[in-house]
Order: C-alpha cells, then sequence, then structure tokens
C-alpha cells in the first residue's frame, strides 16, 4: 500500500512542482517526477511477494513478477525520454527568441 | 493569474486527485499479492515460443505491435527535435568545440570504459531475448557509451567517430524493416508482426523466432537516434555564450 502512496505522491509533486516553476528547465524535470509516479505505479502493481524476475527456464516453478506491466514501464521511459527531448529543445528556442525562460515572463507570440 | 491563486488552485486540484487515487487504491488488488493475470498468460506464451526473457516476449511478440508506435515516438521526436534545434546560418559559424582542461584520470578512465561499454552494449542488444535486456536499453547504453569520447575531452575524434549522416538513415532503415518484418510475418503467419522464424533450442542465442531480430533493430534505431539527439543539443552547448 505504500508503494500506491509513493506513486501517487510523486504524481501530485511533480505536477505542483510544475505549477509553481519559475524556469522551463525546472517544469521539465517537474514532469518527469510527475512521470515517475507512473513507473512505480506499474512495477507496484506487478510486483509479487517472494517472485523472481521474468526471466524463466523451460520448467519454471517459481512464480515471477509480471513482465507485462514491466514492458509498460519500459514504454513509459521511452514517452518520457522523447518528450523530455522535444520540451528541452522547445526550451533552447524559447530562451533564444525571448531572451527568458521564465514561463510568467512568456506573454506574447513571437514568430 | 497570480503565483498565489495559481498554487491554491492547484492545491485544491491535487487534493481532489489525491481523494480519487486513494479511493481507487483502496480497491485495487492486494499489494504483493498473488493474484496477476497477464503474467498468468504470458509466462505460458513465452516458453512456447522459447523466448526466456518474458519482457522481451512481451515487447518484441506478444505485443509488437505496441513496439512498433514506440519506435515510431522515438523517430518522431528525433525528427522534431532536430527540426527544433536546427541552427541559424550565423550560429552555423559559430559552432566550435571549445578546449578546456579534463583531468588526465578522466580521460584515461574515458578511453578504458569506451570498448568495455560499447562491448556491454551489443551483448545487451543481442541477448535481449535470453538475459535482462533488450533493443531499447543496448541502444541507449551504446549511443552514450559512445559519447564517453566527449567526456575524454576529445570532441574533434567524437565528431569525426559520428557519422551523423550515417545515424539519420540507420534510424530510418531500422524502423521501415521492422515494418518490413511485420509484413513478412502477415504474409506468412497470416498476422502483422506474428512470430514465423523458426523457435530454435530454448536459451540459445538463435531462438524464440523473430524476437531477437526485432530486438536488434530496435537496438540501431534507438542508438542511432540518441546520438542524433545529443549531437544536436551538444551543438547547441558549443555555441558561444557571449555571442547575441
Amino acid at each position: 500500500m505504500a508503494c500506491y502512496g509513493v506513486a501517487g505522491w510523486l504524481l501530485l509533486i511533480g505536477a505542483i512542482g510544475i505549477v509553481r516553476s519559475r524556469h522551463l528547465v525546472h517544469t521539465v524535470v517537474s514532469l518527469s517526477v510527475a512521470q515517475a509516479g507512473t513507473y512505480v505505479l506499474l512495477l507496484g502493481i506487478g510486483y509479487q511477494d517472494r517472485a523472481g524476475a521474468p526471466i524463466v527456464v523451460q520448467d519454471q516453478r517459481r512464480p515471477v513478477v509480471d513482465p507485462m506491466v514491466q514492458a509498460m514501464t519500459l514504454t513509459d521511459i521511452v514517452v518520457s525520454a522523447t518528450i523530455t527531448a522535444l520540451l528541452l529543445g522547445l526550451t533552447i528556442q524559447i530562451s533564444k527568441r525571448h531572451g527568458t525562460v521564465d514561463p510568467d515572463e512568456l506573454r506574447a507570440l513571437r514568430g | 493569474m497570480t503565483l498565489r491563486a495559481r498554487t491554491w488552485l492547484c492545491a485544491a486540484g491535487a487534493l481532489g486527485v489525491a481523494v480519487l487515487l486513494v479511493t481507487a487504491f483502496l480497491r485495487m488488488p492486494e499489494f504483493g499479492g498473488t493474484l496477476h493475470l497477464y503474467r498468468d498468460l504470458a509466462l505460458p506464451a513465452a516458453i512456447a515460443r522459447a523466448t526466456p526473457n518474458l519482457v522481451s516476449s512481451v515487447n518484441f511478440d506478444l505485443r509488437a505491435l505496441d513496439t512498433l508506435g514506440e519506435e515510431t515516438i522515438v523517430a518522431a521526436a528525433v525528427v522534431g527535435t532536430l527540426s527544433l534545434l536546427q541552427p541559424s546560418p550565423a550560429e552555423r559559424e559559430r559552432i566550435e568545440p571549445q578546449r578546456g582542461y579534463v583531468m588526465p584520470v578522466v580521460k584515461l578512465a574515458g578511453y578504458l570504459m569506451l570498448p568495455v561499454t560499447l562491448l556491454l552494449g551489443i551483448d545487451v542488444v543481442v541477448h535481449g531475448h535470453l538475459t535482462p535486456g533488450g533493443g531499447f536499453q543496448g541502444g541507449v547504453v551504446l549511443a552514450t557509451g559512445w559519447h564517453l569520447l566527449y567526456i575524454s575531452g576529445s570532441y574533434p575524434a567524437l565528431k569525426r567517430l559520428r557519422p551523423i549522416d550515417w545515424c539519420e538513415y540507420a534510424e530510418a532503415a531500422a524502423t521501415g524493416l521492422y515494418v518490413v518484418a511485420g509484413l513478412a510475418g502477415l504474409v506468412i503467419g497470416g498476422a502483422f508482426l506474428a512470430n514465423v522464424l523458426p523457435k530454435g533450442e530454448f536459451g540459445s542465442l538463435l531462438s524464440a523466432g523473430t524476437v531477437p531480430v526485432l530486438s536488434v533493430l530496435i537496438g540501431i534505431e534507438v542508438a542511432a537516434g540518441l546520438v542524433v539527439l545529443l549531437a544536436r543539443f551538444l551543438g547547441q552547448g558549443l555555441i558561444r555564450e557571449e555571442d547575441p
């Protein structure tokens, strides 16, 4: 149960970080923190007490943890990494065009 | 909206989400319990197809179509970042390596670790169906290991040994070949991305049918894509600060 609590906490603290952010890189990192909550949640769902890693032998007797959620976590990490790359690229362009990385100072669109 | 108002609004929303999450968590199956329906289905399927690594079996066999989507996300992100970080003509002239001081021991460690890391990356990709790992993980190890050259302070060497054009081609080719492998499954096996190759002996390198093939394709795609991404970010970092 504590595991689910940690997942929810990470999601919420990441979201609060995005809202209170004063620097675009901080915003991007906060998004990564929020996404880390989903990793913890997925791995927590798949966890089983005294079960092994999902690398099996032909006549597997010992239970293993759920590989499906681990594969979904992998998907999650890929999405997170690519989104982070895109957002950091955007941040670089914003910093060049507007000369600021404070989201509150970004009022007008500029080509 | 002021920061204070925004914070209060966010706190109210966070409280609502927290209540929703707690009510959902209370109705979830017990943590660490034995009820895992997908595991019970994935385990016999993986053993029937001679894939010891269940996660690879899920990624490259049972849910291989999802992995095609993931791969497309990586390709799209690389294309997006390439267009976002395109240096303007004025900037292009300023991109030049800066000479900084690198401690000799860091240099030595970088050069020593470079071949080890590259070998490890290839090993993780190739044995993705047998041991922990797979195309995504091995690809990241390969791409970051390559950049030990940068850590060791030899950006010119990295630039020479980093064929960006070829990495872009390799990324596109690996993505395309994944679709070709899927179509081959459609023609031979009657389903897109069906596992049609011989299953082989459980636990040997040439086994598990199409799983290692798709894993290696993903490994190439991720490694090439990351090299291109990092090259663009490094290129941005080398534009000198004092220039407008």
